[in-house]
């Protein structure tokens, strides 16, 4: 595609050479309330970024500082070496898939995907809308008016108006929100087949889990303003250094325990008279009491005696509470000796019998998936109403 | 009997209707009428005559044109004023934000007869006694319809979606550029809309007009002066064709909005 | 590639608040055209009524008036003039409410029973209205004149008296005010009535209400702020009507309206005329407030 007419003259580039989206303790107040509070982010080109979290921890208003619909109240933001901390929208390479979609309702399809190309003064618009109204399989609506098109088009829509300008960083606001199950799965691979084709940095914004560890190669999850964890989905997922992260990804069961001995790579934690292993590199612990984490997939429920695959690892006592069949998984609640509910998630593979509520039964899980979170951490961080 | 029950209140709505439209048909017919003797007013006989010569009362065509001039003019003053205020009100912050509601609420509830007096006095304090007419009529016009005109716009401003504004800039429109591309045309159904009802109201007011008109005469006042004297029949043909060109309006109006309906199905 | 269009970092520029709004001088610079506009022509014109209550009776539009702070003006206007003064209380009052109940049913036939007519419907209540009302109300004087339709009618029925008329009585004046205003009773009580979830009533009547009590206890009191507003924009400008008193009524019906302007046009008696506008203003004023204050709802606008 054509390289637009530059809109303003060429700022010197600063010394930094990192070439993707950098943020540097940005923090945004309103009056008294901080929803962002001294982030710093690093963005790197081509990549397909989330900004995961629940409603109201900041993520959105990231994302529209970095559009320029807000400005930092401190900090910097660099694109590419430039700063574009407080440059206007409209001078900014950076595009928004807003959430409602924001199509102008007066103008055609055409015209709503021209739109940026014709403010720039491109030649050559109508070519390159009708290439861009394929690769989003819209070019048979081109004149209708947003309106008379289903969601799933609009937001297709709405990508593509975006999407055309090439722009350095292109920013979804939970794009998909509004749309039904099947086709917002059917939109996730759609905006991975077309970011990796593309090449363009994405920076995808949601409060769905599911979704950002589908889409995206790094995760960052936001609480109140901060980032609690960076990193590529099954790091966040499996490693997690937060109470709120363990209970915000997934599920997890968090246990009391106390920390005996340190070595250089294990972590042994008496969970209620239990001596429990963590590998070093899964704890994430200052003090002496932690929170031993480990997710309902990883824990193996067996009959009380019977060996497990995990040798020596065995939590005995534990009664069936509750039995829920999910089709493709069992869900267990395990009441444990200390008086604690345990999920167990157990894949219906066929080759283990099911439980009955009242059973007993034993549990066991390898030390090699548990983690070991702060104590003073509150337990019940990141745990959702269902949506 | 009982579709009657189920339908009554609908059937209640439809003769209030009805009943607003009663004396519309009346002056659609009395165009027609070939009256026996200028004093009684009733129907009694059929002609063309008013409508093939429809400006032959002395001074009705004038005061027609006195009508529609002023109207014109008062629609475009109060359109501006009103939409700026309109924009002010929707998009930017002021102090005596509610001194401001007050202000614009006032001329539509007060009754017109104290607004022409206060008026009248201030045009006779001021020294304009003797200069009663146009510009007296027109100033006192483009006032109170500048109300009318904010509370339309800005219903319609209000109810705009503000995330185009910003999709606008975002995609690299300037403020200018997004003013004239985004904001304006989606407004412009508003601003059109108060425009009408301003013609409308100055076309169709008497009692602020009549204490402020001095010597000069617009239609509803020429109106006023005949019905004691005799009314021309041509009388009747201007308020049908009032009436028909509100209904086509309207018509229009409907039939674009049930096309465009048609092609969303 | 969209090229960085190079960003020469400029100081913030004026943020909104929370509400969207712009921070700034541009509100004041849009507002002032229409506010010197409304407070040159609206706002102080009512000192000038006030002064010109206050003038001197024995002046006159020729050789000027003077300013006496004559109050005097004011018992004077109310002994000579009270009788159309509170004949025109009593008339708006009354065609206030054969307008509420005439507006409510029409409203809640287009609002509730209209279904795709809906749009049609509420732009036919206005349509009319389009049309001269002057020439419409001349239209009622036909309709109901003494050897009309409607008369007779009425006599045939033994309504009226055989010797009886509906022209120049209370009744005709009446009607045709009840007729002028009715859109201004009808358009907000719609906007309110509109607003009503109809599943209210659907829950209501789920609950054991049959459809009076059901519209009494869920209906009417969510559409209050459509009555309390449509009855304000009715019987304020009712109250000053003169029109429908001249044309369809006599001398006898004279109300305060047609009082001012003869006052002003025919006896040139601007204090007297002045007083009396101010004494309507006032007791305009001071119902309305006691009617909101009972009503409970403020949003006018």
């Amino acid at each position: 595609m054509s390289s637009p007419a530059d809109l303003t003259v060429q700022a010197p580039s600063s010394d930094d050479s990192f070439d993707g989206l950098r943020l540097r303790n940005v923090t945004k107040s309103f009056g008294s309330f901080t929803a962002v509070n001294d982030l710093d982010l690093d963005v790197p080109r081509g990549a397909f970024f989330a900004l995961l979290g629940p409603s109201g921890c900041g993520k959105t208003t990231t994302l529209r500082m970095v559009a320029g619909l807000e400005t930092p109240t401190q900090g910097s933001i660099t694109l590419a070496g430039q700063d574009i901390t407080y440059a206007k929208p409209y001078r900014r390479p950076v595009n928004t898939v807003f959430q409602s979609y924001a199509l102008f309702p007066h103008l055609d399809i055409h015209e709503n995907v021209a739109f940026g190309l014709k403010r720039r003064k491109v030649k050559d618009v109508d070519d390159q809308v009708r290439q861009m109204l394929d690769l989003v399989e819209l070019d048979s609506q081109a004149r209708k008016k947003p309106a008379q098109l289903s969601g799933g088009q609009q937001q297709r829509v709405a990508l593509a108006r975006a999407l055309i300008n090439q722009p350095e960083v292109l920013l979804l606001d939970e794009p998909l929100g509004a749309l039904d199950l099947k086709l917002r799965r059917a939109m996730q691979i759609e905006l991975k087949r077309i970011q990796t084709e593309v090449g363009l940095t994405f920076i995808h914004v949601t409060h769905d889990q599911e979704e950002a560890m589908t889409m995206a190669d790094t995760v960052a999850v936001m609480n109140a303003g901060v980032i609690e964890q960076m990193g590529a989905p099954e790091e966040l997922y499996e490693n997690p250094r937060t109470t709120f992260v363990a209970n915000f990804l997934g599920q997890s069961n968090l246990i009391v325990g106390q920390i005996k001995n340190r070595s250089s790579d294990f972590v042994t934690v008496d969970m209620h008279g239990i001596d429990v292993s963590v590998p070093a590199a899964r704890a994430h612990v200052e003090g002496d009491k932690a929170w031993i984490g480990i997710r309902p997939e990883k824990v193996l429920i067996g009959d009380p005696g019977e060996e497990l695959d995990a040798p020596g690892n065995s939590i005995p006592g534990g009664v069936v509470t509750d039995v829920s069949f999910n089709g493709v998984s069992t869900q267990y609640l395990v009441r444990m000796p200390w008086g604690q509910e345990l999920q167990v998630f157990q894949q219906n593979t066929g080759h283990r019998r099911l439980y009955r509520s009242g059973e007993s039964v034993e549990l066991s899980w390898r030390p090699d998936y548990a983690f070991l979170l702060d104590h003073s951490q509150d337990a019940r961080a990141g745990q959702e109403d269902d949506d | 009997m009982r579709w009657l029950r189920n339908n009554l209140v609908l059937l209640l709505g439809i003769a209030v209707l009805i009943y607003t439209f009663i004396p519309i048909f009346v002056v659609v017919l009395m165009s027609f009428n070939d009256p026996s003797s200028r004093l009684i007013y009733r129907f009694d006989g059929f002609t063309l005559d008013n409508w093939l010569h429809p400006c032959a009362p002395e001074g009705m065509c004038s005061s027609l044109g006195t009508s529609i001039e002023i109207a014109l003019v008062a629609t475009i003053g109060s359109t501006i004023l009103g939409t700026l205020m309109a924009f002010a009100l929707v998009r930017h912050d002021f102090a005596g934000r509610s001194s401001m509601n007050l202000l614009i609420f006032l001329p539509m509830a007060t009754p017109e007869i104290v607004m022409g007096s206060s008026l009248l006095a201030l045009f006779v304090a001021a020294g304009f006694a003797g200069q009663l007419g146009f510009w007296t009529i027109l100033i006192a016009h483009i006032m109170f319809c500048i109300s009318f005109v904010v509370v339309t716009v800005r219903s319609r401003l209000a109810g705009m979606d503000d995330n185009l504004e910003q999709a606008a800039m975002d995609l690299y429109a300037t403020p200018r550029q997004t003013f004239w591309r985004v904001t304006f045309p989606l407004v412009f159904p508003g601003i059109l809309g108060a425009a009408l009802l301003s013609f409308s109201l100055s076309f169709d007011d008497f009692i602020i007009t009549n204490l402020n008109a001095g010597n000069t005469t617009t239609f509803p006042m020429y109106v006023w002066g005949v019905a004691q004297r005799g009314i021309p029949m041509q009388v009747n043909v201007v308020g049908t064709v009032m009436f028909m060109i509100s209904v086509l309006i309207v018509v229009g109006g409907e039939v674009n909005t049930r096309r465009r309906a048609r092609a969303l199905a | 590639m969209a090229s960085t269009a190079g960003v020469a970092p400029a100081t913030p520029a004026p943020a909104s608040d929370e509400s969207g709004r712009r921070r700034g001088l541009t509100g004041y610079f849009l507002l002032v055209p229409g506010v010197v506009w409304l407070a040159l022509f609206f706002v102080i014109p009512f000192y000038s009524l006030v002064a010109a209550s206050l003038f001197d009776p024995s002046g006159s539009v020729v050789s000027g008036y003077e300013m006496t702070f004559h109050f005097q003006n004011y018992p004077d206007a109310i002994r000579e003039y009270w009788e159309p003064l509170v004949r025109s209380l009593w008339y708006a009052g009354l065609s206030t409410l054969f307008c509420l109940i005439l507006g409510y049913v029409l409203a809640y036939a287009i609002a509730f029973k209209a279904g795709r007519w809906k749009n049609l419907m509420l732009v036919l209540v206005i349509a009319p209205f389009f049309t001269s009302f002057l020439i419409r109300t001349l239209s009622w004087k036909l309709i109901l004149a003494d050897d009309g339709f409607v008369v007779n009618a009425l006599q045939a029925v033994h309504i009226l008296g055989a010797e009886g008329r509906l022209l120049a009585t209370p009744v005709a004046v009446i009607a045709g005010i009840t007729y002028n205003f009715l859109p201004f009773m009808v358009l907000p009580l719609f906007a309110s009535i509109d607003k009503i979830d109809h599943r209210l009533i659907e829950a209501s009547s789920d609950l054991y209400a049959n459809p009076f009590v059901g519209f009494w206890k869920v209906t009417w009191p969510l559409s209050l702020p459509g009555v309390v507003s449509g009855t304000l924009l009715t019987f304020i400008p009712a109250a000053g009507d003169y029109i429908n008193a001249q044309l369809l009524g006599s001398p006898n019906q004279r109300m305060v309206g047609n009082v001012i302007q003869n006052l002003f046009t025919n006896a040139n008696d601007y204090p007297a005329a002045s007083a009396l506008s101010m004494i309507l203003m006032i007791l305009i004023i001071g119902m309305v407030l006691v009617y909101v204050r009972r009503a409970g709802t403020e949003e006018l606008l």
